[in-house]
C-alpha cells in the first residue's frame, strides 16, 4: 500500500479508501490502482476518507475524474467525506459534484452512497 | 515606506510547489488572513506553480514573489519558460471531459481565476508572468 493510502475497509459493501497527505498525481494514482483493483473484483462502490488530506491538486483531482469515468461503465458510485473547505471547493469548481458525492461522515456516506 | 516582500526561486523538481504553499501560510498569518483565505491562495499557488513547471518548458528556475500590501497580497509566478496564448485555453467543463477522450487535466488557471481575487498574465516567447491578488477581508 502506497503511503497516501493509509487504510482500505469495507462497510456495507462499500469499499473505503482513507487518504492522508498531499493528493497530487502520485496520491492520485494510488487511490485509482486501488479502485480499479477492487472494480475487478466486483466492486462498483468506493468512498474516500480525506480527513488527511488536506491539500490537493488539478492533475491529482483529474485521476478522480478518470474514476468517475470508469465506474460509470458499471453504474457503480465514488463519494467523499471529511473534506477540508478548500477540498470541497476545488472539488465543486472543478464539477466532481456533479457526478460524485460529498458527505459529511462515514455514517451518512455509507447510508446516502 | 518600502513593502515588505519575499522572494522565493523553486528547482524545477516534484512537489517544490508545497515550498511556496508554506511560505505562503506564514505570510498568510502574518497578514491575519482567514483560514479559507489562507487555503485559498495556497490551492492558487500550487496551480500556477504546476503550470510553470510542467507546461512552461521552463528548463532553470521558477520565481515567486509576495507582496505584501496594506489591503491585500500579492504573488508573482514567473517563469523562463516558451509563453502561452491564453486566447486559446478553453474554460474547462466536466461535461466535455467525462466519457469522452478529452484528457481530463487542464483546470489550473480555471482554478487560480475562482480562487483569487483578480489574475494577471504576461507571457510571450521569453517566458510568463502570473499576478495574483487577494484582497484581505477581516
Amino acid at each position: 500500500m502506497s503511503d497516501f493510502i493509509t487504510s482500505i475497509k469495507e462497510n456495507n459493501s462499500i469499499v473505503i479508501i482513507e487518504t492522508n497527505g498531499y493528493l497530487n498525481n502520485v496520491g492520485g494514482e494510488a487511490v485509482s490502482a486501488v479502485v480499479y483493483e477492487k472494480m475487478a473484483q466486483g466492486q462498483t462502490k468506493f468512498l474516500i476518507n480525506m480527513a488527511g488530506t488536506k491539500i490537493v491538486n488539478s492533475i491529482g483531482v483529474s485521476i478522480l475524474i478518470e474514476i468517475i469515468e470508469k465506474l460509470q461503465e458499471v453504474n457503480g458510485k465514488i463519494g467523499y467525506y471529511n473534506l477540508a473547505p478548500i477540498v470541497a471547493k476545488t472539488f465543486n469548481i472543478m464539477g466532481l459534484t456533479k457526478y460524485s458525492t460529498v458527505h459529511e461522515t462515514e455514517e451518512a456516506a455509507v447510508n446516502e452512497l | 515606506m518600502k513593502k515588505p516582500s519575499v522572494e522565493l526561486r523553486l528547482p524545477i523538481l516534484p512537489n517544490m510547489e508545497l515550498i511556496a504553499t508554506q511560505t505562503a501560510e506564514v505570510i498568510s498569518r502574518h497578514m491575519n488572513l482567514t483560514e479559507d483565505q489562507g487555503a485559498e491562495i495556497s490551492m492558487a499557488l500550487i496551480e500556477a506553480c504546476i503550470n510553470a513547471f510542467e507546461h512552461s518548458k521552463a528548463e532553470n528556475n521558477v520565481f515567486i514573489n509576495f507582496l505584501i500590501e496594506d489591503d491585500s497580497l500579492v504573488i508573482k509566478v514567473i517563469d523562463q519558460g516558451i509563453g502561452f496564448d491564453k486566447t486559446k485555453v478553453e474554460i474547462p467543463k466536466i461535461e466535455n471531459k467525462i466519457g469522452k477522450d478529452e484528457r481530463k487535466r487542464g483546470w489550473g488557471l480555471q482554478l487560480i481565476q475562482e480562487l483569487m481575487d483578480s489574475v494577471e498574465f504576461e507571457s510571450n516567447d521569453e517566458g510568463t508572468t502570473v499576478t495574483m491578488k487577494k484582497n484581505i477581508k477581516h
